[in-house]
């Protein structure tokens, strides 16, 4: 397996191997030794719930809980106001530009990195994945130290009127940079384990570089994409830490709907705070359903070839 | 590209898409973070030196290392009993579970971080509990853990669920024969092959932990000297226009996360001497 950078998440690449399902009834005594006493079992399965219950069915719950908690008139009543709704719009544009942008730099990466090999791939690869090492906060301060007043190229952009950090540009760039990783982490394993016969057939049956790209490639990475995009995607919805360096906070302007949570939470308008994060818990809700379809399509068809 | 051409490879378009992956990787992220670097670069020694170790900023490398080894152990302990359940029980609900545990990721960290705060808070959910026996979660660092407890939680049951995918009956099995009881076996065939990940995991849990900011702040309380992280300080200093004190303590930071990025990859190098 190539990528050491790849972290935890090749694991769904790797073939299936024989995962033994030892049924928690079975007691004979050959099965015995290869497993825990059955109250053992039961013991560590309900430790394992009570933490997982605890630290994150609870917050889940919690959300949605303190959201209605003055019924749903005012929970509506939230989520209509001005400020709430313009801070929608401008999360959905920040993910609407940066999710694409990442998806073509993303499938472009992996073709270059899974399909050829050359001097310096595996520092390549360690570079793509460095925005998850660096902290959200350092990710918006970058932009700061190059766009801002006393930034690098800041005063030549005041001069002539072009506003980039404490305003739209500056929330897309942190954006872009802190959802960079995701779409080319999860394609190159898997253009890797692959290979590249499909694609070397099609060539020599006479297809065009595009034309093997997008019907041999393409529907062999659409699950692979899909899984990428839903996280870049969550992620460029939700980021808090660096959008909030580059922001400025201005109500209704630069304001994207994490930000307003916490606006309307130091404000101790508890119910809207909560009411509007309530969005955002329901996206995750359909990023992990979506994310666990995905990772199983990709199991499946890795299995198939 | 001449260079990498002797390579027999017929596939088209290696020169754009390398051309377009340098550059615009050097665009978002080379490059900007270069400026960090060079940044710090313009403060004199002794600046830098006075900037990175004064007292507060101590206290907050105290506060947020502290809680990230605390949090990353928690974690450890955890993660392993999740990912083991998760893998060889089958119980009701596990599937869903299984997704669950990614919640983390996907959930964003401004909604983690006042749901926590709400929870823990003397008269919330769990909060009001914990009160009369005199602990209190929010606004101390107790709740600065807590925060790093949940958001790394994903990071150690993922790097280990695969690696107890892939243990082997036989190996199991092979230890029964020679005479191991259960416990003999966990102890001194299992667990040896499982160390490495759980290493990387802790590594993992770690270095999200001392980056993580927006889960953190809404429970911390935020008190300079007691529960100030450090990434809080580098926007605290922002916001006083204090550029070369926030620059440098950013530095420190990324190089402690350079060194983090580093250690974790020896590690999976290491954990994979099994996987071959």
């Amino acid at each position: 397996m190539k990528g050491e950078a790849f972290k935890g998440w090749s694991y769904k690449l790797r073939e299936e191997q024989m995962s033994v399902p030892t049924k928690i009834y079975t007691t004979h005594s050959s099965e015995r030794a290869q497993t825990e006493p059955a109250f053992v079992r039961w013991l560590l399965i309900a430790v394992a719930l009570i933490f997982l219950t605890l630290f994150l069915a609870l917050p889940l719950a919690a959300v949605f809980s303190q959201a209605f908690e003055k019924g749903l008139l005012v929970y509506l009543e939230a989520l209509r106001e001005p400020d709430t709704l313009s801070s929608i719009k401008l999360t959905l544009i920040t993910a609407a530009v940066s999710v694409p942008l990442n998806l073509f730099f993303g499938v472009t990466a992996a073709w270059s990195i899974a399909k050829f090999s050359f001097p310096g791939k595996n520092l390549l690869i360690t570079l793509i994945d460095l925005p998850f090492s660096v902290s959200p906060v350092i990710s918006g301060l970058i932009y700061v130290l190059i766009f801002g007043l006393q930034g690098w190229i800041g005063p030549w952009l005041n001069e002539h009127d072009i506003k980039i950090v404490f305003a739209v540009p500056g929330i897309i760039l942190a954006t872009i940079f802190v959802t960079f990783p995701f779409v080319a982490r999860e394609l190159i394993p898997l253009m890797e384990a692959q290979g590249k016969e499909e694609e070397e057939a099609a060539l020599v049956l006479g297809a065009t570089g595009l034309q093997t790209f997008f019907r041999v490639t393409l529907p062999n990475i659409k699950w692979g994409i899909i899984y990428g995009v839903i996280l870049c995607n969550a992620r460029a919805m939700g980021e808090f830490g660096a959008v909030s360096v580059v922001s400025g906070h201005i109500r209704g302007m630069t304001n994207t709907v994490p930000l307003h949570v916490e606006i309307l939470y130091n404000e101790y308008n508890y119910t809207a705070a909560f009411a509007v994060a309530s969005l955002l818990a329901f996206l995750a809700l359909i990023t992990l359903a979506v994310k666990s379809v995905a990772e199983w399509k990709v199991r499946q068809q890795l299995n198939n070839n | 590209m001449r260079l990498f051409k002797q390579q027999n490879n017929v596939l088209p378009g290696f020169g754009p898409t390398l051309g377009f992956t340098i550059f615009y990787l050097s665009l978002i992220v080379l490059i900007p973070l270069s400026a960090l670097v060079f940044r710090t670069a313009g403060l004199t020694w002794t600046e830098f030196i006075s900037t990175v170790t004064a007292p507060r900023v101590l206290a907050s490398y105290r506060v947020t290392f502290g809680a990230a080894i605390i949090a990353a152990s928690i974690n450890a302990i955890f993660g392993v009993l999740v990912a083991w359940v998760l893998v060889r029980y089958h119980f009701p609900g596990r599937k869903i579970v299984d997704a669950l545990v990614d919640l983390p990721f996907a959930l964003p960290t401004a909604v983690a971080g006042i749901t926590l705060a709400t929870i823990y808070s003397s008269n919330g959910w769990v909060g009001r509990y914990l009160e009369p026996l005199g602990i209190k979660v929010a606004f101390t660092p107790i709740g600065i853990t807590l925060a790093m407890v949940f958001i790394g939680l994903p990071f150690v049951v993922r790097t280990v669920q695969p690696v107890v995918e892939e243990i082997e009956v036989e190996l199991e099995e092979a230890a029964v024969c020679l005479g191991a009881n259960r416990w003999q076996t966990l102890q001194r065939v299992i667990f040896p092959m499982l160390f490495p990940s759980i290493l990387t995991g802790f590594a993992l849990a770690f270095a999200r932990g001392v980056g993580e900011y927006g889960s953190i702040i809404f429970i911390a309380g935020n008190m300079p000297m007691v529960s100030e992280i450090t990434p809080l300080l580098i926007i605290t200093k922002l916001e006083q226009f204090d550029y070369p004190g926030a620059t440098a303590i950013a530095c420190v930071m990324l190089l402690v996360s350079f060194l983090m990025l580093l250690i974790i990859n020896l590690l999976q190098k290491w954990s994979r001497r099994y996987a071959e």
